[in-house]
């Protein structure tokens, strides 16, 4: 199939470019920039005008919920929820039932989730069997079997031989381990930030240093071992200077913020409101600010969405009982868009940490518009507003934090491997 | 974001969840309606007519036996038709949902709710879920609030010290856990005590509690120096598992109310407590059972101030 988008603004993060020029796409590629090839006949132009042309997202953390927890969200679902929000490659977490700790559980995923009209999807493989934090899993047969790194989601690894050791086996294949620094002790029972709120709420509280101390033993294991770490979703300013420091140091360092965290602190709990429910917790304002920060100056790699489809029952309880999680792969780009606007980001840096940026955590190609690239594309106006409802969300999980708020950008068009998969025509 | 369901666009109160940003008008015209109540139980007749034909449910899923007799007795007098719902050992135990059982109770056309349950925010829950013109009065939620005792010590401190804008107040023990003690401090703050003072040690002190607008102090003789009422908090036993205490006898050692320690408070403190007390680790029983303790009057006014937040609620 032969696409021709044009007259659409396209920005290229990976190199910075910003420009109205046509995009030339066939056989899955990018054929052309500006110009065509010669006698290039396409089977469909796309009127681009007045949108902006990026390459596909690139989501870190999205919860597919399969298997094991087909209640909450099924593949399908969060699928086309992933390409409705422009997310044309993901990667999703270890953390299904049962966890992704065999090679045969990642296959039958990545074959459920495999077609030519999908997302493409990048397994994590669990770091631990059963996520358990004691047993290395087979880390070879499971890169072998799709898996693009090691992770213990949100499970806790208490035993910091096992860690070490973790990173030492991982680190010997090259593999990179991504990890959620939080000190399983400190934030034991705890739902929300050790601050002004959980103290006027009662609710059980996480310290920010529960996350530097994880982070502080983390950045000496890699120091040890030599092991690539991904950190995922930091919520301090004291986690954001931590990685700073270590970045200079040259540690192999890579870590990224949530969408909630960029946008919410722990005042947005209000009167116990559960959408704020999340891990790690949300913090301070003070925290927040130093997130945004790091994000713009790239201390902080990656913006993500956390996907977690959570149902009304889970989420309709006290705070405290309640799921944490909230959905977000539909979000993902008009919140990247509002933390440009507010911050007066330039755009292809903002989009950046979105396409270009994962990517490069997850080692894939994709996240870029160059010439013989992969047509992974994401088209989306600018200036169309949307009110995020659960009429207006695909994902099966409808809750989040922004409920009901207004945003700015929807996608209109998203192109996987040369496929036009999704097109909205109001956008 | 969820609003502050408690009080309508008008400042009316429709459910009573927390003190924390009620007007000290509300709660003035609660002390003041307590008033108007405090002589029934001398009638020959117990009883007056306000909540006649409306049903309140005492819905408890947490065990307590003075809270829930006294709001039962205050509904009762009010002439309303009282059910108490020991929750925690029926539905909740087959597996129904929180809000779920709401939705069935109110089903059987239920006017009122008590609510007291282990989570913080329950209910808020249940006020954010039920219909318009069912009132919620949270009976203890979690570390969160009990507003009710809160209003029923603002009356007891009334009632002996007759006004607030001269006080010094001292709060003692576990404010961590303590939703009595967060509902405690903003009705004084709210109420213009000039100087309200919390007392505990560290690991029992939640972190920014200043901000509230209160002193802090870990040295109790200190604490208590010069003050007009002292208001011990209960500590519950399983808080020496979770090293926060090393033992009782250590913590009555240094926070326990003893003759000693409160003759630093002035000459004529009132000594109070929500209970239920545990003589010998936060309070000694010659304090607690001498003439300046009015804990006992405490409870008898607690029957006035629920009757007064029943009959305000169903009223608006």
């Amino acid at each position: 199939m032969k696409i021709q988008i044009s007259n659409g603004r396209v920005i290229n993060p990976a190199t910075g470019t910003d420009e109205v020029q046509d995009v030339f796409i066939a056989a899955g590629k990018i054929v052309g920039l500006g110009q065509g090839p010669s006698s290039f006949g396409p089977n469909r132009v796309i009127d681009a005008r007045g949108k902006i042309v990026i390459p596909g997202l690139v989501e870190l953390v999205a919860r597919l919920r399969e298997p094991g927890f087909e209640y909450l969200a099924k593949l399908e679902s969060e699928m086309f929820a992933a390409t409705v929000g422009g997310v044309t490659s993901l990667s999703c977490p270890p953390d299904t039932d049962p966890p992704l700790d065999e090679p045969g559980l990642v296959e039958m995923l990545k074959h459920r989730a495999k077609g030519r009209n999908q997302t493409n999807v990048y397994p994590l493989g669990a770091l631990t069997q059963q996520l358990q934090g004691t047993r290395l899993t087979e880390m070879g047969e499971l890169r072998d079997a799709g898996c693009v790194a090691f992770s213990q989601a949100n499970a806790p690894l208490v035993d910091t031989q096992v860690l070490a050791r973790a990173l030492d086996y991982a680190s010997t294949f090259g593999f990179a381990v991504w990890l959620q620094p939080q000190d399983p002790y400190l934030g034991r029972g705890g739902v929300a930030h050790d601050g002004e709120v959980a103290m006027r709420l009662g609710l059980p509280p996480i310290p920010a240093c529960a996350e530097s101390i994880a982070i502080s033993t983390i950045l000496h294991l890699v120091r040890h071992t030599g092991a690539r770490v991904h950190l995922c979703r930091l919520s301090s300013a004291a986690g954001v200077e931590l990685v700073r420091a270590a970045k200079v140091e040259g540690l192999p360092i890579t870590c990224d913020v949530s969408i909630n965290h960029l946008h919410l602190s722990e005042h947005d709990i209000g009167f116990f409101d559960s959408h704020c429910h999340l891990i790690p917790p949300l913090r301070s304002l003070r925290d927040r600010d130093a997130l945004r920060a790091g994000l713009a100056d790239s201390t902080v790699d990656a913006l993500v969405s956390d996907h977690s489809p959570v149902d009304d029952d889970v989420k309709q309880l006290p705070f405290e009982a309640s799921e944490a999680g909230a959905t977000g792969l539909e979000l993902l780009l008009p919140l990247t868009l509002k933390w440009a606007q507010q911050d007066n980001i330039p755009l292809p840096r903002a989009l950046s940490r979105v396409t270009a940026d994962p990517a490069r955590i997850l080692g894939v190609s994709g996240g870029q518009i160059g010439l013989g690239s992969n047509a992974d594309l994401c088209l989306f106006n600018p200036d169309h507003e949307w009110v995020v409802t659960p009429q207006s969300l695909k994902s099966q999980g409808k809750n989040t934090p922004f409920i009901n708020l207004p945003l700015l950008g929807k996608v209109s068009h998203t192109i996987v491997g040369g496929f036009l998969i999704y097109e909205d025509a109001r956008a | 974001m969820i609003g502050n369901p408690q009080l309508s666009p008008e400042g009316t109160l429709k459910h009573l969840l927390t003190i924390e940003g009620l007007p000290s008008s509300v709660l003035f015209h609660i002390l003041d309606t307590a008033v108007t109540f405090e002589n029934v139980a001398q009638q020959e007749v117990k009883k007056v007519p306000h909540l006649q034909g409306k049903s309140v449910f005492n819905l408890f899923f947490e065990a307590s036996t003075r809270t829930r007799t006294t709001f039962e007795i205050a509904a009762k007098r009010l002439s309303a038709d009282v059910i108490n719902l020991n929750v925690s050992a029926s539905s909740q135990s087959k597996g129904e949902t929180l809000l779920d059982t709401v939705d069935n109770l109110s089903a059987m056309q239920a006017d009122m709710f008590v609510v007291r349950h282990a989570e913080s925010g329950a209910a808020h829950l249940i006020a954010n879920h039920v219909a318009p013109g069912i009132h919620v009065i949270n009976a203890g939620d979690g570390c969160h609030a009990h507003p009710t005792q809160a209003l029923l010590d603002m009356y007891t401190i009334r009632h002996f010290k007759h006004r607030f804008e001269n006080l010094k107040v001292a709060i003692v023990g576990d404010v961590l856990h303590s939703r009595v003690a967060r509902s405690q401090i903003h009705a004084l703050t709210t109420l213009h005590v000039p100087e309200v003072r919390v007392v505990g040690p560290k690991t029992l002190m939640p972190r920014d509690v200043e901000h509230l607008g209160v002193r802090v102090f870990h040295d109790m003789t200190q604490g208590l120096k010069d003050v007009d009422v002292v208001i011990m908090l209960r500590l519950q036993n399983e808080r020496m598992n979770g090293a926060l205490l090393p033992s009782r006898d250590e913590y009555f050692k240094y926070y326990g109310l003893t003759p000693g320690k409160l003759s630093r408070a002035k000459q004529d403190a009132i000594v109070m407590h929500p209970g239920p007390m545990n003589r010998g680790v936060e309070i000694d029983s010659e304090v607690a059972d001498g003439i300046q303790s009015v804990i006992l009057k405490q409870v008898t006014f607690g029957i006035a101030v629920r009757m007064a937040v029943m009959s305000i609620l169903a009223s608006n």
